[in-house]
């Protein structure tokens, strides 16, 4: 078990976001979070790449409690893309790689060769070597979220959180940044709005809802109508994909006027 | 970016960008290579304008005897009698006073790209947490109530440093929230504050009995380095050069401050415990620097920018030149106000608002520069 969230709750300002929140991760697979606004997703992820700390419980990595750790031990051990993906500063996409090594050297300590070998190669895979001395502010949004995995790559991590991943992406760079979660060869812990795009490319798939676990499994087993109803609200018929098999949901529009 | 329609099948890789030419912005000295040739040109630029700036004045100096006089000061070599008022004016008025604006001008370039990454916000100058404004009410009390008595000369500076630090204390306890210090926060703190020391130091001018009073007011919030003598120099230029080296030292996590709380915590960066140390550092370097000269506008807040401008974000390059940068620039504004109306003095600020507009206006029209995409 790579990533492992062990009865994770949060309280803020006096009300419990999230309950007791057990959900594990295996190696090299990618696990999607989903469910509805305010059901405490970004809350969980928030306590894994520490940006909160939780009320009780613990995560971890292997055989490391993550949140008995410094900041810094802990970045080495998970990598995040989070929902504020914007920089102040325009910094040169390169640079901004180059930040990924940040929580393994002191200080101002220059890359070393090893590491800008790291960043080149991260940089290819992630097909953003072209936009190198491009500013991060000008970049369109499915070349920012490129560079920003790059940069997530760059810090080795064993497990790399995405908290929305897919925002403000038009569907090609959706399927492409998904597609290339499966690719990257981390264990990957996603949070996503659209549970068609879940899943497809999730190897399991945890529901959330008001705080607590509801459902955890392949998403075959977890996305129902049942599910769907009494989580989300909504009303939904779960088809297999013709070519691929996936599941995949089609929604009906709520009726307000009675049935059309 | 165009995209090519791949068949549904077809791995996920993206086409490699074919719009022609990328628009460069002109990073040449963006390397560290052009930093270190930036930071070299500037320094040689600062000796030289300081070695000018000694010289010029009411009485004139060439370069060569303003030379001599410095060797002569600092070797304890000996000059001829009649050349003694001329070596005064050199050795005790102009070089002190030169060295004020060059440590008061690197000091406010570095505290500028410190309190903008800290607030992240490119309106915010090294008094935004309302220092100047309590510098001045604190060396108004001195002059008025006499305190600090013990102190001597140094009453009124004194009083100035301990009102800009009770100011900055008193917006950070304000500022403070359950969740911690944010960003915003502390901006309006410091904005509202300052509107509110105005107002206290208003009334002391209107009640005191005395013209002191107003002048007092009057030198700290236009600035000014017509008061430096060699006493007053020692302690701030010791905090402007610890504190820039210990800001320097921090160029990485200022980086990384820069993409977000969240990414910096991702990054293992704490940043609202960056931003507490920053808050502390920051105040302590401008409290020092208004106690001496007063708050000086615009260096603080555009020579970050320009630096920006031309060695690119990273903060490692940014607090290399900005110090450079901001003590050139300095000592050319200082020896414009005390020449330019000679024998009276331009304010400081007028110059360099005078000079630092429309520079910074060509810069950032010219380069397309962006600050959080705004």
């Amino acid at each position: 078990m790579d990533l492992r969230l062990d009865d994770l709750s949060v309280d803020l300002g006096g009300r419990r976001i999230l309950r007791a929140l057990t959900l594990d991760v295996p190696a090299g697979q990618v696990v999607g979070l989903v469910g509805p606004n305010g059901s405490g997703k970004s809350t969980a992820l928030r306590c894994v790449y520490r940006a909160l700390t939780p009320a009780t419980g613990r995560v971890l990595v292997g055989e490391h409690d993550l949140t008995a750790m410094g900041l810094r031990d802990a970045a080495r051990h998970v990598a995040a893309l989070t929902q504020d993906s914007g920089s102040d500063l325009d910094f040169t996409v390169a640079e901004l790689v180059a930040l990924g090594r940040a929580p393994h050297l002191r200080g101002n300590q220059p890359l070393g060769a090893r590491e800008r070998e790291l960043c080149r190669r991260a940089m290819e895979r992630m097909e953003v070597s072209h936009l190198a001395e491009r500013g991060v502010l000008e970049l369109s949004g499915g070349e920012r979220q490129r560079v920003l995995v790059a940069r997530a790559l760059v810090q080795e991590p064993r497990v790399l959180v995405l908290d929305e991943p897919t925002n403000h992406l038009d569907v090609r760079h959706q399927l492409d940044l998904l597609a290339l979660l499966r690719e990257v060869g981390v264990t990957v812990l996603v949070v996503l709005h659209d549970l068609n795009l879940a899943a497809a490319a999730c190897d399991v798939v945890g529901v959330l809802g008001e705080g607590s676990l509801v459902a955890a499994g392949p998403p075959e087993k977890v996305l129902t109508e049942h599910t769907l109803r009494e989580v989300f609200g909504v009303e939904a018929t779960v088809v297999a994909h013709p070519l691929t098999g996936d599941t995949q949901l089609l929604y009906r529009l709520p009726s307000t006027k009675g049935p059309r | 970016m165009r995209h090519t329609t791949a068949p549904p099948d077809a791995p996920p890789h993206l086409p490699p960008d074919p719009s022609p030419a990328p628009p460069t912005r002109g990073r040449r000295l963006a390397t560290p290579a052009g930093t270190a040739a930036t930071a070299l040109v500037l320094a040689l630029l600062l000796a030289g304008s300081a070695l000018l700036a000694v010289g010029l004045g009411t009485a004139v100096v060439p370069p060569a005897e303003t030379s001599r006089y410095l060797w002569a000061a600092l070797t304890g070599g000996t000059i001829s009698v009649d050349e003694v008022t001329r070596y005064q004016v050199v050795w005790q008025i102009r070089t002190p006073r030169v060295l004020l604006a060059a440590v008061v001008g690197a000091g406010l370039g570095a505290v500028g790209v410190a309190v903008q990454a800290m607030v992240r916000n490119a309106l915010a100058d090294p008094y935004i947490l309302g220092v100047s404004s309590g510098a001045s009410v604190g060396a108004v009390l001195v002059g008025a109530l006499g305190g600090l008595s013990l102190l001597g000369i140094h009453a009124v500076s004194a009083g100035a440093f301990a009102g800009a630090l009770a100011a900055t204390l008193l917006v950070y306890v304000i500022a403070h929230g359950r969740a911690g210090v944010t960003p915003l926060r502390l901006v309006l703190t410091g904005v509202a504050l300052s509107f509110g020391f105005q107002a206290v130091m208003s009334v002391i001018v209107y009640l005191a009995p005395s013209n002191e009073a107003t002048s007092t007011v009057l030198f700290w919030t236009m600035g000014g380095f017509g008061a430096a003598t060699w006493g007053s120099l020692p302690v701030v230029a010791v905090t402007v050069l610890v504190g820039v080296v210990l800001l320097r030292g921090l160029a990485r996590p200022l980086d990384v401050m820069a993409l977000g709380d969240e990414t910096a915590a991702s990054l293992g960066v704490d940043a609202h415990r960056l931003r507490r140390w920053l808050f502390v550092l920051t105040a302590v370097m401008t409290g020092a620097m208004v106690a001496v000269s007063g708050a000086i506008g615009f260096v603080g807040l555009v020579v970050p920018h320009i630096v920006r401008i031309l060695v690119g974000a990273d903060h490692r390059r940014v607090l290399t030149v900005a110090p450079l940068a901001g003590a050139v620039l300095m000592v050319w504004v200082d020896l414009a106000s005390r020449t330019v109306v000679a024998p009276r003095e331009l304010p400081l600020g007028v110059i360099t608002a005078l000079i630092g507009v429309p520079v910074f206006l060509v810069l950032m029209r010219r380069r397309g520069y962006l600050f959080g995409g705004r």
